[in-house]
């Protein structure tokens, strides 16, 4: 094997794994307060603690193989990986739940593959769609935002957390929840019959998919990735909504708008889509994978059994990502286009 | 009515997948997944054979079967027929065309034993699908089995190089992709 020579002079790339992870975890702080401010503390407490079962997964796996520990878990990825899950987990959950996810984000999708930087699914979905699939019930306890119901403290939230059993939870339907499950009421009708949803999504929801998108362009500023998958996720999302939407019907599927600011659209496509493991490299690459994530959350949240797909979605994208990298594999310098001698 | 078909081929396709929600055909789906190019080879000759078969044991049931009252012998007989459509195929094509039997001919024999040839034919029969039906339905659920095994067989590449722990590699870890696959397809679930 011939040694790889390079003569200087040589740049520095000031963005190490670390860093890149440290702004990753900057950019949801803003999404964690609106968060907070709508539902409680129950989304700090399921990542705190998520954290910390994430740190001690990471390190047991570490010590099982003969790594390093200290220069693994300096990198953030396991925290990274365990916020992005408990972002998306229901606030009050009960800490096994939290647990069991963050497990099989770290442990299954991502050690058993070889660590950072080879798993072929993204972590945090895994974790999330094992739950969802295992437990529906606490899976789909939403709590209501502030205004609709009590929000509960920082202590009521921790005993919701490892104490399930003496915390009564109160929970409501998700405004995806609603529209999935109306087949008589005409749009306007159901706006008003049900108090979650707020001026373009949910009450809470869309300043929360607000303060994520603000975090999201934040990072594509910092170029932490490529504006292409993300772009291509929420045009396709929104040509899929608008081109079904008939005016807000009973059978119709919630206008453009809704459908960008419900649910984890926003999140997803600036947290979930971005991961640079497990989605597709190329450019042209990205706009499809991109692309298709969008098509299916729509798909799959108005014809499918789920109120919210993005975890699927994403888990059947990264799946085809291999496979639409090696059909839009760029042009090396130097070699022909397709057609020319 | 073509509303009926495109039902029945996306619910063959993606809901009722044969690898990952029905988990049939799961021994080529492993064995032959381990390059992207073999993969292509092995769904093209499944398309056609699956197509070809679910018809003929069609015809087979409902014209030979049926009749004599012989339909306890479903399962022998499909496997008969299979069995002949397969090497049949495989003379015609050796004869016809060198060039396809040089793409498709080693994987033509390995077809006759895969259980989603077999599960297509008894699935149509227990579903009272009628000819076309069983056409379609045969057809979609090659085009589900090649799907996914082109995918997997992408993904399987990268996970050759990947620094998978000593244990889990090979059809180890291919196991565990195939497992979380499968969750992912569950995403499809009530679709139709």
């Amino acid at each position: 094997m011939p040694l790889l020579r390079i003569t200087s002079p040589h740049a520095h790339g000031p963005m190490s794994t670390s860093r890149v992870m440290q702004h990753v975890l900057l950019a949801t702080v803003p999404g964690i307060i609106v968060l907070t401010h709508f539902f409680g503390f129950g989304t700090l407490v399921n990542i705190l603690w998520g954290g910390i079962v994430a740190l001690a997964c990471e390190a047991l796996a570490l010590a099982l193989r003969g790594r390093p520990l200290a220069f693994y878990l300096k990198d953030y990825s396991a925290l990274v990986t365990s916020t992005l899950l408990c972002i998306a987990l229901p606030p009050y959950a009960p800490w096994w739940l939290i647990a069991i996810g963050v497990a099989s984000s770290v442990l299954l999708a991502k050690h058993l593959y070889g660590g950072l930087g080879y798993n072929p699914f993204n972590p945090a979905m895994v974790g999330y769609v094992v739950l969802l699939i295992s437990f529906p019930v606490q899976m789909t306890a939403w709590a209501p935002p502030r205004g609709l119901g009590e929000v509960p403290g920082l202590f009521e939230a921790l005993l919701a957390c490892f104490s399930p059993a003496s915390f009564d939870a109160v929970t409501m339907a998700t405004p995806l929840d609603v529209l999935k499950q109306n087949n008589s009421l005409l749009l306007e009708d159901l706006w008003q019959e049900n108090p979650q949803f707020g001026r373009w999504g949910g009450i809470g929801w869309e300043w929360a998919s607000l303060a994520f998108l603000a975090g999201g362009l934040w990072l594509l500023y910092q170029r932490i990735f490529t504006w292409h998958a993300p772009v291509a996720m929420l045009v396709a999302i929104t040509a899929m909504a608008g081109m079904f939407y008939d005016n807000g019907s009973s059978a119709s599927g919630g206008s453009p708008l809704f459908h960008l600011l419900s649910g984890a659209t926003i999140f997803g496509a600036f947290f979930i889509v971005t991961d640079p493991v497990s989605s597709a490299v190329s450019t042209r690459g990205k706009l499809i994978y991109g692309a298709m994530i969008g098509a299916l959350v729509y798909i799959i949240r108005v014809r499918g059994n789920y109120p919210d797909a993005v975890a699927f979605a994403v888990l059947i994208a990264n799946f085809t990502a291999p496979f639409i990298d090696y059909y839009t594999q760029p042009r090396t310098y130097g070699h022909a286009r397709k057609g020319d001698s | 009515m073509l509303a009926d078909y495109s039902i029945l081929l996306i619910g063959a396709i993606l809901v009722n997948n044969f690898v990952l929600v029905q988990f049939l055909g799961l021994c080529p789906f492993m064995g032959v997944s381990n390059k992207l190019e073999t993969a292509m080879g092995m769904s093209m000759a499944t398309t056609f054979v699956l197509t070809l078969a679910s018809a003929c044991s069609y015809l087979t049931y409902n014209y030979l079967l049926l009749p004599l009252g012989l339909s306890y012998l479903k399962t022998i007989s499909f496997i008969l027929v299979i069995a002949v459509v397969v090497q049949f195929t495989e003379m015609v094509v050796r004869k016809s065309s060198p060039l396809l039997h040089r793409v498709l001919g080693v994987y033509l024999p390995l077809i006759t034993t895969n259980c989603a040839v077999l599960g297509v034919a008894l699935l149509n029969i227990n579903q009272n699908h009628n000819f076309m039906q069983s056409l379609f339905y045969g057809f979609g659920a090659a085009v589900g089995f090649s799907l996914v095994l082109v995918l997997f067989a992408a993904m399987r590449e990268r996970l050759a190089v990947a620094d998978v722990p000593m244990p889990f590699k090979g059809a180890a870890i291919g196991m565990v992709t195939a497992g979380l696959m499968s969750l992912a397809f569950m995403g499809f679930a009530g679709l139709v």
